[in-house]
């Protein structure tokens, strides 16, 4: 290229920024990550059209004072990877707040690097609780609430059925042993079912007969999973190969659709539980759930893209508040007390942790996730294998 | 412990082990040809279990209920599909390979996995969610104490071994398995013999491919369900399987299936520490024989390999 076309270009390239500046908005980027490749991929890829809604119609909105770019990276529910990311994501200083983590063991990885950064995080669907209280980072918020939560609730339908022997099958990522953790205290406090048995399993296990053999020698009235829907699926299929009739009891991390897909009518009487509600009852579900219709996205937002939703959008909030800083965005998310958002009012505690936990249980009633108390298995109409 | 249990644990032990096996011959069936390790071997059962998923699917649409027919039907489009493809990687990217180290080979074919695995992800409608896999078979079990005896297993039992003894005759008792063997033996011997050393490596992999494709069916019915991630780990056990049985022989990828599959129920029944380490225990168990009989449990005769 000779020198005169060149200046031509540069030229033409610097009158075209300018024109371009003059009549658009600042461009801010803010940052998703979840699990948008592996097993979990559909509540990964749910969340991030989510978020991606909520930057869409802030960006449509006339009143808004900057223009959003949502970058989106994968974590792909891997420890490693996560790190990586987020030190991707986090290092790049024009980006200025995340929703981060459906997973638990990819949420507490990362939240040494965003401190260190300085990255203000919302959580949008990790359940752990040590990720917002195992240290005390200014940086690292929470919408959902946490699996204490959960098995709270979880033991105390279990022991309310009349169950008396539970095994407990988990798997032995952190996210699965917490759970184990915590339901197995919730049910000792009630004191009146038992644990007979407990099984931690890989968590991408294909085979379970082995396990579920010596639990048939156990003959527990409940088998209780702590773990994600892809191996949930397996355990409750074979189960019913070996001819296991305990009912099945599984947390937040099998509320999906794929769940259900994967089942067909074997899903039928399981029981599960999830912080927050379903999207129709949440407060803004009904416009949440209009404005992803309207998209045509190409997944359902899953159980948590409500709460990716609100992470995103508070993130937005803030911004437009304050400013793109990530500093002023983290001083401003220390205060946040009965914010409305479409999953009901949101109060950070001192740990940035969203202190309203409401549980919602679950039992898969002809192919759908049934809220417990609508569904025929609550108004004794059906009944779960086992229940008094 | 009480028998019926024992009975469901060794049940189990079976299918699993039958299925590793199945992935095993095909391991050693390419080692022995081209004494390459195929990496993409598993991959290759997952694609074929979901060909048979979706020919599953296009028969539903057209209104088949034969249970039976179906299940002719999947496997025939299973097997067949995947030893064209089996063909197609031996053909544009194995055999161009021959002169390059071996590491070449092996990395292509696990770059070739990935690649697979993602498309069944990405392409297959809701690829990345578990899809539930027909059960094809008669249902009817009998109930032995806590022994579940089913029908379904005991087919597939049958049909495993058949196509073992099938392939065993194959190999042993037709000029297409003496050819396999002179090729396995000595490339250019085989040659000079006037065999055609291309068609047989395609055949041979065609074969092994084909099995794959069989084993892929067989888990999907087993465990009614299906995911892009079962060959992964399928492939791992398969290949680990292959080597402690001794690469390039049949009857020791048949021995270390059913040994590594009786090794990870021993490692969750009999181990008093958590089910959560069989795979330790039973890696470490491979690791230790490999260190005794680095050449596999059944030693490779010098001149005669597959």
């Amino acid at each position: 290229m000779s020198t005169t076309p060149k200046i031509a270009l540069i030229a033409a390239l610097v009158l075209g920024v300018a024109a371009g500046a003059a009549d658009a908005k600042d461009k801010v980027k803010v940052g998703f990550i979840g699990p948008l490749t592996g097993g979990v991929s559909v509540n990964g890829l749910g969340g991030r059209n989510s978020a991606d809604l909520a930057v869409r119609l802030r960006n449509a909105d006339p009143k808004s004072k900057y223009e959003y770019e949502m970058v989106v990276l994968d974590d792909e529910c891997k420890p490693n990877v996560a790190v990586q990311v987020a030190t991707k994501m986090a290092a790049d200083k024009d980006i200025i707040a995340g929703a981060t983590h459906y997973c638990s063991v990819t949420a507490i990885a990362t939240v040494d690097t965003y401190h260190k950064f300085n990255f203000p995080v919302i959580v949008w669907g990790a359940v752990l609780p040590d990720i917002t209280y195992r240290n005390k980072y200014e940086e690292v918020h929470r919408v959902n609430g946490t699996m204490i939560n959960q098995n709270d609730a979880n033991a105390e339908l279990v022991s309310k059925l009349g169950y008396k022997t539970v095994a407990v099958i988990h798997d032995t990522t952190d996210y699965g042993k917490g759970h184990n953790e915590y339901f197995s205290k919730a049910l000792a406090k009630i004191g009146q079912a038992k644990i007979v048995g407990t099984f931690g399993v890989t968590a991408d296990q294909q085979d379970f007969t082995a396990e579920l053999t010596k639990i048939k020698a156990l003959n527990p009235d409940v088998i209780y999973f702590g773990g994600l829907t892809p191996i949930g699926v397996r355990i409750r299929s074979q189960m019913d190969k070996l001819g296991i009739k305990a009912a099945f009891d599984g947390t937040s991390g099998i509320v999906s659709d794929a769940y259900i897909q994967g089942l067909g009518p074997l899903a039928e009487g399981t029981l599960a539980f999830r912080e927050g509600a379903p999207a129709e009852k949440l407060p803004g579900g009904k416009f949440f759930t209009e404005k992803y219709n309207a998209q045509k996205y190409d997944n359902p937002p899953e159980a948590y893209g409500p709460f990716a939703y609100a992470a995103m959008d508070m993130i937005l909030d803030t911004i437009e508040k304050v400013g793109p800083d990530r500093k002023k965005v983290i001083a401003d998310l220390a205060n946040v007390k009965d914010r409305d958002s479409i999953v009901g009012k949101i109060t950070f505690d001192d740990h940035g942790q969203n202190t309203v936990p409401v549980i919602t249980k679950y039992v898969v009633q002809d192919g759908k996730f049934v809220e417990w108390d609508d569904s025929e298995y609550a108004s004794g109409k059906r009944k779960l294998p086992g229940q008094k | 412990m009480d028998a019926g249990l024992l009975a469901q644990y060794v049940m189990n032990g079976l299918m699993l082990g039958m299925m590793y096996a199945l992935v095993a011959v095909g391991f050693t069936l390419f080692f022995g040809v081209l004494d390459v390790i195929k990496f993409s071997h598993g991959d290759v059962l997952t694609v074929g279990a979901f060909a048979a998923l979706a020919s599953y699917v296009g028969l539903r649409t057209l209104g088949l209920n034969s249970n039976w027919l179906e299940l002719v039907v999947m496997l025939a489009v299973a097997i067949l599909a995947m030893a064209f493809l089996g063909m197609a990687i031996a053909r544009y990217l194995v055999l161009p390979l021959r002169s390059a180290p071996a590491l070449n080979t092996l990395l292509i074919t696990l770059m070739l996995g990935t690649v697979l695995r993602e498309s069944v992800r990405l392409f297959y409608p809701q690829g990345a969610n578990p899809k539930p896999f027909p059960a094809l078979l008669p249902r009817a079990s009998i109930d032995l104490g806590a022994f579940n005896l089913r029908l379904d297993n005991v087919l597939m039992l049958t049909a495993g071994v058949l196509v073992i003894v099938g392939i065993q005759y194959l190999l042993n008792r037709t000029k297409l398995g003496l050819a396999i063997r002179a090729v396995a033996q000595d490339e250019e011997t085989a040659r000079t013999m006037g065999i055609n050393f291309t068609a047989i490596v395609l055949v041979t992999f065609a074969l092994g491919s084909g099995l794959a494709a069989f084993a892929g069916v067989m888990n999907g019915l087993y465990y009614n369900e299906i995911n892009f991630g079962i060959g992964l780990y399928l492939g791992v056990v398969g290949f680990s399987a292959a080597i402690i049985g001794g690469l390039g022989s049949i009857y020791g990828a048949i021995l270390g299936g059913f040994l590594f599959a009786g090794l990870q129920t021993i490692g969750t029944v009999m181990l008093p520490f958590a089910s959560a380490y069989k795979d330790v225990f039973a890696f470490a168990v491979v690791i230790a024989i490999m260190a005794w009989r680095p050449t596999g449990l059944i030693r490779e005769k010098i001149s005669e390999r597959v």
